[in-house]
């Protein structure tokens, strides 16, 4: 989907992929990232923003002031300078949780609203499905599962899970 | 529970942290110096630390609390905690943040120690979301401290503990106790009750247990009113069983005393046959009149019982919040409504009752086997259980297949219910095939789930009359010996013979039941899904009635809203005068349709409250408030009808003098005349096409015609061009006049009359107050503003028009 994509507006792209890269990132101590542009001014607060976190995320990632507004486009994370990288890295991982489903351990009932007991890529929990609308068929196999506090879960490949998996997981699609 | 609506002036203070002077509670602060508090206060401090805090510690933090509170010195008293299922990294590990009159500890699953964080002034506590994901962020003046993560199961929590932190913070430096917290806390999750809220909004939202798997049972509710011609059906139906069992039965003194005897030379007894043969023949008739009687009773009880499911589902369905109908598809509704509940009318009146009849039937046969001959019996009904068995392995595996065809099935409704209505889209970009394919693939997937269930289905039905071969077999082997040895007759061996054809063929239209009852519990389960869905948005069960008169008095108080894992307001706060026009600005996704539609309550807060006329809103009856409102929309939507129902939807009553009343005043009057059929002429789907500015002024006299004291305009003019909009703009004139008005426009200049204007902007008021001062403040408004005058003007220039010649211009390219 995101191949297709119309080149974005050259001034982004040229600062992303320019050497030295055309802007400075810093954290300030309230934990706050703080971006200062080609032209020296400083924001505070900045928000790095994966455009396809599910289909594509290592691409395409906006830096968002406090504001809202677009400060850079960066193509790819990993032309940018290794410390730059980090720091974006780190601040994305900080804000999104999209844990994978790994394995369905146990449901409450097939009937919803059921409790899964559910072992994912960050440890075992517990997540309450409403209905089964609240299953959404991504790309084919994979799909997106909402709980009842509004956290996803993603299944990357359905088939690819566990047989006792598969099989709690088919009674409800 | 009978409350006072006005608002408690203390509830206010307690929000803001503030401190308060409490002479009721129990301490003397003015005699208590900071110092010497703890001490003196020690016991006061702990029966005010059992009222405010959580009521039991999670249960995988208990015994740490517990140990912490054994180990508490001086009176320090826990006040309250949050159990954080997210460490640092985001990954799913327990936490606990603790909560005393003086310290803020924390500890995480693997910690040695509490961390902790003593009181002191500058410390902030506060609390953010995205995508589902809460952090707790302790600050002080130059950093930030600490940050605890949490997945939004806690979030209301956290908001309690934020508070709980304020109040101890202010009474640490003032020395005095905040008020006591007055409302009442849910049993379940400590949210906040209203006055009149007996049950937890929060916790009645998820209803963790799963409908039970006797659904069917549950159609007793709508069975209930019919159970008189329900017993007579029943007693019908075992007469009428009783009465084809019959022939069989005289099949026995038919050969053992008729035709044997003739075989071995007697002659034959013609009165015995007369009588015998008259027996088969009542009988028969008996069964024919009896199986028709009740046929027809339970044939038509069923069909009432489906009529009632179906309108008390639509029924509940109308009364289910907007959130509902945003995450559920048409299609998917309205098979559930259409066809689930015929298919649950067709399973009573048809297969159920051939269910019942064949128990009885067996039950009968059974009970007559045994009494001619218990040994032959017990080899008939030897398969009996066999059967069963099958039957019921077989149910597991179809119950979930049929649930999942009906799924499918609802999917392929959905590609129609998205498709249809959209087909002007799917048109102009050509996009046919990508939509026949999407139809294929969900019309696929059906085929694929009904492979699989035809595949358990086909090996069952065959199997089950193998049973039946067998099971004649056995008895012609058994009947023969038994024969052989004298032990029964020819008659009763036929006789035998004769009940268990009928026997096994019942066995087998029986087994069929199975793929029907697991249909019908499947299309129930749906059903009763939608009516066991509690409104978000829920009736409260003593609503307070209207203040009279009616003022509209509109005040929002910190009103937090949430949609999904979406912050879409936070802490507005907002106060509406009756009579004034108030205008709602921002950039769009500023959250002011969310603020609207929380003002009419099709959504209710996440946090805070709105009061109209000083009653919160969510002790008011929903319907008796909603009458008070006008709502004109974007996209009018114009019921099939005619044009005077659509003007007078509000009020069905209404008179013609009113009906054109309001017409006039929404200078609609003149181009419904010029209409073939003036107030009559059909509209809305397959009715007469109307353009955008006519259907919005007849929505604006729908509004007229219910003289609502709130007016809610909703982009009103959005969608219309410029020459429309300044019609409309004449009829809106005519309806604002005298009521409460929140007007949303994107076009500022649709709001110069307006009293205030109000900012939002990403889900905060930013700024607030007439147009000249906003401009003169040179703030968010000046902004937009600017942008919106500059864009009109370039627009303008580009255009090449001359802005002097506007009144006799040519058509404008907007208007294609």
């Amino acid at each position: 989907m995101s191949d297709n994509i119309p080149a974005t507006s050259t001034v982004a792209t040229a600062a992303s992929t320019a050497a030295g890269a055309a802007f400075a990132l810093r954290r300030d101590s309230f934990g706050l990232l703080v971006y200062a542009g080609a032209d020296g001014v400083e924001h505070t607060g900045v928000v790095p923003v994966r455009a396809f976190p599910i289909s594509a995320p290592a691409d395409g990632v906006a830096l968002i002031n406090a504001e809202g507004h677009e400060l850079l486009w960066i193509e790819q994370l990993a032309a940018l300078p290794v410390e730059l990288c980090a720091l974006i890295n780190e601040e994305l991982a900080n804000r999104e949780l999209i844990p994978e489903i790994r394995s369905v351990r146990s449901v409450s009932s097939f009937a919803t609203p059921s409790v899964w007991r559910i072992a994912t890529d960050r440890g075992e929990t517990e997540i309450v499905l409403r209905s089964e609308d609240d299953i959404r068929r991504l790309a084919s196999p994979a799909l997106l599962i909402a709980d009842a506090h509004g956290l996803h879960f993603l299944i990357r490949d359905r088939y690819a899970l566990d047989a006792h998996s598969r099989k709690l997981l088919d009674r409800f699609l | 529970m009978k409350t006072d609506p006005q608002p408690t002036p203390a509830a206010d203070d307690v929000l803001s942290g503030r401190p308060h002077a409490a002479a009721d509670s129990g301490l003397n602060p003015d005699s208590l110096p900071a110092s010497a508090a703890p001490r003196i206060a020690a016991e006061a401090l702990a029966t005010l630390a059992a009222a405010e805090a959580p009521s039991a510690p999670p249960a995988s933090w208990a015994r740490d609390i517990n140990a912490l509170s054994q180990s508490l010195r001086d009176g320090e008293t826990i006040f309250g905690w949050l159990e954080t299922d997210l460490d640092a990294s985001l990954c799913f590990v327990s936490g606990i943040v603790v909560l005393t009159d003086r310290r803020l500890l924390a500890r995480g699953i693997g910690d040695a120690d509490w961390q902790q964080w003593p009181l002191v002034a500058g410390l902030r506590l506060a609390r953010r979301d995205h995508a589902g994901v809460g952090s707790l962020e302790l600050f002080d003046d130059k950093a930030l401290l600490a940050r605890w993560r949490y997945t939004l199961s806690g979030d209301t929590a956290a908001g309690r503990l934020i508070e709980q932190f304020g109040r101890r913070l202010a009474a640490l430096q003032s020395g005095c106790q905040p008020a006591p917290q007055e409302a009442a806390l849910c049993p379940l999750c400590d949210t906040l009750l209203l006055p009149g809220q007996d049950e937890c909004p929060n916790c009645n939202k998820e209803i963790l247990s799963p409908p039970s798997t006797w659904t069917l049972f549950r159609l007793w509710r709508f069975a209930h009113p019919y159970r008189g011609q329900l017993l007579a059906g029943f007693l019908l139906m075992l007469a009428s069983t009783a009465a084809t069992l019959v022939p069989p039965y005289l099949t026995m003194p038919l050969m053992d005393e008729v035709l044997i005897p003739f075989q071995n030379g007697a002659p034959i007894d013609t009165h015995k046959v007369y009588l015998l043969l008259g027996g088969l023949f009542a009988a028969a008739i008996v069964a024919w009149s009896l199986g028709w009687a009740k046929t027809y009773i339970l044939a038509l009880v069923s069909e009432r019982i489906g009529a009632d499911l179906r309108t008390t589902t639509y029924q509940h369905l109308q009364t289910l919040s907007l959130e509902y109908f945003g995450g559920k598809r048409t299609g998917d509704l309205i098979t559930r409504i259409g066809s689930e509940s015929d298919r649950i009318c067709v399973f009573l009146s048809l297969h159920l009752l051939d269910f019942a009849t064949d128990v009885l039937m067996i039950a009968m046969t059974a009970a007559i086997l045994i009494s001619i001959n218990p040994w032959l019996a017990l080899v008939t009904l030897a398969p009996l259980p066999f059967i069963a068995w099958l039957i019921h392995v077989v149910r597991d595996r179809l119950r979930y297949g049929f649930e999942q065809i009906d799924r499918v099935w609802a999917e392929v409704t959905s590609v129609l219910a998205d498709t249809i209505p959209g087909i002007r889209v799917v048109k102009a970009f050509a996009q046919e095939k990508r939509e026949v394919a999407r139809f294929r693939e969900a019309n696929a997937r059906n085929l694929a789930v009904n492979d699989r269930v035809n595949k358990i289905w086909s090996l069952f039905t065959p199997t089950v009359t193998l049973m039946t071969e067998i099971g004649l077999l056995i008895v012609w082997a058994f009947g023969i010996w038994q024969v052989s040895q004298d032990a029964i007759t020819v008659g009763v061996l036929s006789a035998f013979l004769a009940y268990i054809g009928r026997f096994y063929t019942r066995l087998d239209s029986m087994s069929r039941i199975v793929s029907v009852t697991q249909k019908a519990a499947a299309g129930a389960k749906r059903i009763f899904d939608v009516l066991d869905h509690v409104s978000s948005v829920p009736e409260t069960t003593n609503p307070v009635p209207l203040p009279q008169p009616f003022a509209g008095n509109i005040s929002v108080r910190k009103v937090g809203f949430r949609y999904g894992n979406r912050t879409v307001l936070r802490d507005v706060d907002l106060d509406i005068h009756a009579g004034e026009m108030i205008g709602l600005v921002g950039h769009s996704g500023s959250g002011k349709s969310t603020l609207v539609n929380l003002i009419c309550r099709f959504y209710d807060v996440s946090e805070g409250s709105i009061r109209i006329d000083g009653v919160d809103l969510r002790s008011l009856s929903v319907a008796d408030y909603r009458r008070n409102i006008g709502l004109v929309l974007q996209e009018p939507f114009l019921f099939f009808g005619t044009i005077a129902d659509n003007i007078a939807y509000g009020k069905p009553d209404a008179s013609r003098a009113e009906i054109i009343a309001a017409a006039r005043a929404a200078h609609a009057h003149e181009f419904i005349l010029r209409l073939p059929h003036g107030y009559d002429s059909l509209v809305g789907e397959r009715g007469q096409a109307l353009s955008g500015g006519e259907r919005q002024r007849i929505s604006i006299a729908r509004a007229l015609l219910i003289n609502p004291r709130i007016l809610i305009l909703d982009e009103a003019t959005s969608s219309v061009d410029t020459e429309t909009e300044l019609e409309i703009q004449g009829a809106l004139e005519n309806l604002i006049r005298g009521r409460t008005t929140i007007a949303i426009a994107h076009r500022l200049s649709t709001l110069r009359r307006a009293d205030r204007l109000v900012v939002l902007d990403r889900g905060r008021i930013v700024e607030e107050g007439p147009h000249d001062d906003l401009i003169a403040r040179e703030g968010a408004y000046f902004r937009l503003y600017e942008a919106q005058t500059k864009q009109l003007e370039e627009q303008i220039a580009e255009a090449g028009w001359v802005v002097a010649s506007t009144d006799r211009r040519t058509q404008p390219a907007a208007a294609a």
